[in-house]
C-alpha cells in the first residue's frame, strides 16, 4: 500500500466512524440509544441488516469460497427468503405489538423469567464467540499479507467500533452501516469489473464462464439429497431456513436493526430487500471468486495463497520437497493453460467432438494441478503442523494486492475494514443491549432511572468490546473463516429458535417444559456436532426439532400449565 | 414510538405495484424461484 491507499483507507474509516459519533451525539435516553431516534426508513433498515450479516468474512471469504469449491456456497443462503416472509408475518408484529428492546424480552413475557435468561444467555454465548471470529478473521488475513501486527489491527479496528458504538448506539450503528455498506458495493463491483478486463482478450466473460462451467465451477444447485454434503439445494433451504430464521428472527443483533424502525411497514420493507437481494448478492461475491478461479488458469497462481505460512515452511527441514512441488506446479499450471487456450479456440470452430476432446484434455490437466496443489497442502502441514493447509481466505487478498491499481487497493482494503466495523458495532450494539436489559436491569437493578441504564448500557458495550478484543488477541483458527462463524451459529441457533417456535406457535407449553427442553436438546447438539459428520446447517433443524418435541413431551407429562400466558405490553 | 398494529397497516403496503403483504411475499418467492432456474440454467448452458 502506498499514500494514496492509505489516505482512502484512513480517511474513508475514521471519516465514516467520525460522522456517526457526530451525528447521534446527545442521546440521554435508553430506548433511544437502544433503538434509534425511531424514524428510520426502509432503505436504511435493508441496508443495515444487510451490513451486518455481511461482515469483512464475507468480503474476504466468500470469493475464496469460490475460487475453491464454485458457486455451490449460495445454496447456504436458499432458506432466507422464506425465513424472511415467516418472521414478517409472525415475529415482527408481535415484537412491535409488545414493544420490547430485546427479542428475549418477549421470552420473558410469553414463558417466564428463567427462560428468558437461558435465551439471553444462549446469545450472549454465541454471539459473544461470534464477535470475536468477527474481529480476529479480517485481522488474521491483513496482517498476514500487509505485514501489519496482529495484535494491532484487532485493537485498531475493535476501538474505532467500540468508539461510535459506545457513542451514539444504535442510531450510530444505523447511520455509519449505510454509508460502509455502499462503500463495501462500490470497492466489490469495481473489483470485478476490473477482474472481468484483466482476462485476456480473447477470453471475455463468455469465455470465461465456458472455463468455469468446463471445470465444474458454475454448479450452484445440487439436488441430491446427500446429507453428508455440505450444500445441496435441500440443506441450503431446509437448514439454511432455521439457520436465517433463527439468525434474522431470535437474534439480537438482527432484532435490534428492523425493530429501529418507524413503523411496521418500514420493518417490514427492510426484511423483504433483504429477502430479495441476499441470494444475488452472495452469487455475485461468489461469481467473483469464480472469476478469481478464470483468471488464475491464465495468470500462474502460487501453489499456497497465504504466502507468509508457505515461506515459512520453505525454511524448514521440508523446503526440497515444497520447491520441487511448487515448481512441478507451475509446470502442471502452464500445462493447464495451454489446453485451456486450445479448447477456447477449438470452441469457437463450433468443432464439438474436437473441442469435447480439448476440454477433457484441460479437466485432466487441471485435475492433475490440483492433485499437486493438495499434495503440498499435506506436506506443508506436516511441516508446520501448526500451520493452517487452508488458503482460501488469502486468494482475493492475495489478487488485490497484486494485480490492482494503487487507490484501488486501498478501496478494498477500506471495503474489509468498513464490513468489519458494521458487523461489530451492531454485534456490540446487541450484546449491550441484551446485558443491560435481559440480565442487569431484569435481575441487578430494577427500579434505577432511565439515565442509570444508558450509563449501563454503554459500559456493558465496551466491556464486551474489549471481551471481542481479547479472545481475538488468543484466537486460533483452522476452518475457512466464513464457514467458523456459521458453525459456531448452527450449534446454537436451533435450540434458540425452538424456544421462539414453541413461544410463536404451542400456546399450550409453559416455560418449565421449554427451559429444561433447551438444556437437553443444547447438550445434545453439541453431542451431536462432536460424534455425527453431518452438514453442519442441519444443526439447526435437528436442535430447533428437539427443543420443540421435548417441549411439547415435557409440558404433556406436567400437565396443563396454570394460567394464562402473559401478553404484556410496556406502556409507551 | 410503540404502536399498535392496525388492521390498515397490516394489509397496506403503500407501495405502487404490490399492494397487498401477500403480493409482496409472493414477488419475493417467484424472485427466489427465478434465481434457482438461472442458476440451473447457467450451469447447465456452460458445462
Amino acid at each position: 500500500m502506498n499514500g494514496v491507499d492509505w489516505a482512502v483507507l484512513l480517511i474513508t474509516i475514521l471519516g465514516i466512524a467520525g460522522y456517526g459519533i457526530w451525528g447521534t451525539r446527545g442521546q440521554r435516553s435508553l430506548r433511544t440509544f437502544l433503538h434509534g431516534s425511531g424514524e428510520t426508513s426502509w432503505m436504511v433498515i435493508g441496508l443495515s441488516v444487510m451490513a451486518t450479516q455481511a461482515s469483512a468474512i464475507t468480503f474476504l471469504s466468500t470469493p475464496g469460497q469460490g475460487y475453491e469449491s464454485g458457486l455451490g456456497f449460495v445454496q447456504n443462503y436458499f432458506g432466507a427468503p422464506f425465513a424472511l416472509i415467516i418472521i414478517s408475518v409472525v415475529f415482527l408484529p408481535i415484537y412491535r405489538r409488545l414493544n420490547v428492546d430485546t427479542a428475549y424480552e418477549f421470552l420473558g413475557s410469553r414463558f417466564d423469567s428463567k427462560t428468558r435468561l437461558l435465551g439471553a444467555a444462549l446469545f450472549l454465548l454465541q454471539r459473544g464467540l461470534g464477535a470475536g471470529i468477527t474481529i480476529y478473521a479480517p485481522a488474521i488475513v491483513l496482517s498476514t499479507v500487509m505485514g501489519w501486527r496482529l495484535d494491532l489491527t484487532i485493537i485498531g479496528s475493535g476501538l474505532v467500533a467500540i468508539a461510535y458504538t459506545v457513542s451514539g448506539g444504535s442510531a450510530a450503528v444505523n447511520l455509519t452501516q449505510k454509508y460502509q455498506i455502499c462503500v463495501i458495493f462500490i470497492g466489490m463491483i469495481t473489483a470485478f469489473f476490473v477482474l472481468v478486463s484483466k482476462l485476456p482478450g480473447d477470453v471475455g466473460f463468455s469465455g470465461a464462464l465456458t472455463v468455469a462451467g468446463g471445470l465444474n465451477k458454475l454448479e450452484g444447485v445440487d439436488f441430491s439429497f446427500d446429507v453428508g454434503k455440505r450444500y445441496t439445494f435441500w440443506s441450503g433451504v431446509l437448514g439454511g431456513l432455521f439457520l436465517a430464521l433463527s439468525y434474522f428472527g431470535t437474534d439480537q443483533s438482527q432484532v435490534q436493526r428492523y425493530l429501529s424502525g418507524a413503523s411496521l411497514r418500514e420493518s417490514r420493507l427492510g426484511l423483504m430487500f433483504n429477502a430479495v437481494c441476499k441470494i444475488p448478492m452472495q452469487f455475485f461475491i461468489l461469481l467473483l471468486g469464480v472469476m478469481l478461479f478464470v483468471f488464475y488458469q491464465f495468470e500462474p497462481p502460487p501453489i499456497f495463497f497465504n504466502q507468509t505460512s508457505w515461506n515459512n515452511a520453505i525454511a524448514t527441514e521440508s523446503g526440497g520437497q515444497l520447491q520441487s512441488l511448487a515448481r512441478q506446479y507451475e509446470s502442471e499450471c502452464a500445462s493447464t493453460k495451454t489446453a485451456i487456450i486450445r479448447w477456447l479456440a477449438l470452441g469457437h470452430r463450433n468443432n464439438s467432438v474436437v473441442a469435447d476432446a480439448a476440454r477433457a484434455e484441460a479437466q485432466a490437466a487441471y485435475k492433475q494441478s490440483q492433485a499437486t496443489r493438495a499434495e503440498a497442502k499435506r506436506a506443508l502441514s506436516t511441516a508446520m503442523p501448526r500451520a493452517f493447509s487452508n488458503d482460501a481466505d488469502y486468494v482475493f487478498v492475495t489478487f488485490i494486492l497484486g494485480h490492482l491499481p494503487h487507490g484501488l487497493v486501498g478501496l478494498l482494503i477500506t471495503v474489509f475494514l468498513a464490513a468489519t466495523l458494521s458487523s461489530k458495532a451492531a454485534e456490540l450494539n446487541a450484546l449491550g443491549s441484551t446485558t443491560t436489559v435481559d440480565l442487569y436491569r431484569h435481575i441487578v437493578t430494577r427500579q434505577a432511572t432511565d439515565a442509570h441504564y444508558l450509563k449501563a448500557s454503554r459500559f456493558f458495550t465496551a466491556m464486551w468490546g474489549l471481551i471481542a478484543i481479547c479472545f481475538a488477541l488468543f484466537a486460533n483458527m483452522a476452518e475457512n473463516l466464513i464457514q467458523a462463524v456459521n458453525i459456531v451459529g448452527s450449534i446454537f441457533y436451533g435450540v434458540v429458535l425452538g424456544m421462539f417456535l414453541v413461544a410463536f406457535f404451542l400456546r399450550w407449553i409453559g416455560g418449565t417444559a421449554v427451559f429444561y427442553a433447551a438444556i437437553v436438546s443444547q447438550a445434545m447438539v453439541l453431542v451431536f456436532y462432536f460424534t455425527i459428520p453431518i452438514s453442519y446447517l442441519w444443526y439447526n433443524v435437528i436442535g430447533c426439532a428437539l427443543c420443540v418435541v421435548l417441549s411439547a413431551c415435557l409440558q404433556l407429562g406436567l400437565g396443563p400449565i396454570d394460567r394464562e400466558p402473559t401478553r404484556g405490553v410496556k406502556p409507551t | 414510538m410503540a404502536e399498535r398494529v392496525t388492521d390498515s397497516e397490516n394489509k397496506a403496503t403503500r407501495l405502487p405495484v404490490f399492494r397487498t403483504w401477500p403480493a409482496v411475499y409472493a414477488f419475493v418467492v417467484a424472485t427466489f424461484v427465478l434465481w434457482v432456474t438461472l442458476l440451473a440454467i447457467l450451469a447447465r448452458t456452460f458445462s
